[in-house]
């Protein structure tokens, strides 16, 4: 098993503590269907490396768009190349909540950091982390250009709720040198989890923006759901936007009276030629 | 924030999108930090495929590096000019923007950046 990253340095009080979704989505993330789909799709699935005589395997760019603690796309990057079978990945995050941005840096950092340091005194495997750009504080995909991610990761604010809370704007939280108050972090921690109707009104919005960010034939999502976000009807709906469009249940967790309490929905765009 | 970043970025404001002058985004008043970082050729010739060259050119020039070739060099070409990829490895992998403002050269918006932190949060009347 790939070890998780460290969070210990995460003020929980005002940024989501990783829970069982959090390790659903590692767990999903590194099993052999996904790392077999990863690899095939980027380029880095045989045992030969990135300088054979095909040229050059554009690096994918992968996104967690509402990062939290960083627990996720600090594994990501850590183990890039468990996971895409190449260590060239670029890595990023955005998050409405500006300390769930300074978190999520310093766990990417600590998990690679950590990598390095048990990798080296074995023989040289290349140090498998991938690079990451950076964490940005910004709505959903809104700082992206469009068709530039490859694979996008979402563990949204899935649990029903009578209302969403209101969204943060630029004058929230435009410092972290002022302490919160304990309204303030009850307001961040409820833009972790309120989804508002179904759980799904922050959902809907990222799903209807997925054809705009996601790199042409290239770009694929992880979105996690819970059953009461009726994941049938968002697999439906994204199958309903084009004959290409995919999407499938591939990880999940916790029965519950005979349902997935949660589960990893891939999407993507079935296009397998490469050359086109 | 790494200096790369600023070729996946920009507007946020949603009729900003499909207008040219919100990509790249210019930064403004930048203060950056450098890291020091191993040359990774590998990684940069994988990385030279994602990249829109004209727009990391703007963003160098801005930022007051030297001026970048017009035409992205070709992997051969990179493996063997030894300077050139250490200066892209300077430029996209080693240099972070710290402080500052990233404005949109379409509406004219300013993000600012704080602490290696960019916020792209709208203000009420551009949501």
């Amino acid at each position: 098993m790939l070890p998780t990253p460290d969070t210990s340095h995460v003020a929980f009080e005002r940024v989501y503590e990783p829970a069982e979704d959090s390790y659903l989505l590692l767990d999903t993330l590194s099993s052999e269907s996904e790392t077999a789909f990863l690899r095939s799709r980027f380029g880095g699935g045989s045992s030969t490396n990135a300088t054979t005589s095909a040229g050059t395997i554009p690096a994918p760019f992968v996104v967690e768009i509402g990062p939290g603690s960083g627990v996720v796309i600090g594994f990501v990057n850590a183990h890039a190349s468990h996971i895409f079978g190449t260590s060239s990945v670029l890595t990023a995050a955005i998050d409405v909540n500006r300390h769930a941005c300074t978190a999520t840096r310093e766990t990417v950092r600590k998990a690679a950091a950590d990598v390095s340091s048990t990798t080296s005194s074995s023989p040289p495997k290349k140090s498998g982390s991938g690079t990451f750009l950076g964490a940005v504080q910004g709505d959903l995909t809104a700082p992206l250009r469009s068709g530039s991610v490859d694979v996008l990761i979402f563990n949204p604010p899935y649990v029903p709720t009578e209302e969403l809370p209101r969204q943060p704007m630029a004058t929230d939280m435009v410092t972290s040198e002022t302490a919160p108050t304990f309204q303030d972090d009850s307001y961040l921690l409820s833009l972790s989890y309120a989804g508002g109707a179904d759980g799904m009104e922050i959902t809907d919005v990222l799903i209807g923006r997925l054809g705009e960010v996601l790199a042409p034939r290239r770009g694929c999502a992880y979105v996690l759901l819970c059953a009461q976000n009726k994941p049938e009807a968002v697999k439906q709906r994204v199958r309903g936007f084009g004959p290409d469009w995919r999407a499938e249940t591939v990880g999940s967790s916790g029965k519950q009276a005979g349902w997935e309490k949660l589960q990893i929905v891939r999407i993507w765009g079935e296009k397998n030629n490469k050359d086109s | 924030m790494k200096v790369l970043s600023l070729n996946f970025l920009t507007c946020a404001v949603k009729a900003c999108k499909s207008t040219t002058g919100s990509y790249p985004l210019h930064p403004k008043d930048a203060e950056l930090v450098e890291d020091n970082l191993e040359v990774n050729s590998e990684l940069l010739l994988n990385i030279m495929p994602r990249i829109d060259w004209p727009a990391l050119s703007t963003t160098a020039t801005e930022l007051g590096f030297p001026s970048l070739p017009a035409q992205p060099p070709t992997k051969e070409e990179l493996e063997a000019d030894e300077k050139m990829l250490r200066d892209l490895h300077h430029l996209l992998m080693e240099t972070q923007m710290m402080e500052g403002k990233l404005v949109c050269g379409n509406c004219g918006h300013e993000y600012a950046v704080r602490e290696g932190i960019a916020n792209f949060l709208l203000p009420a009347h551009l949501v």
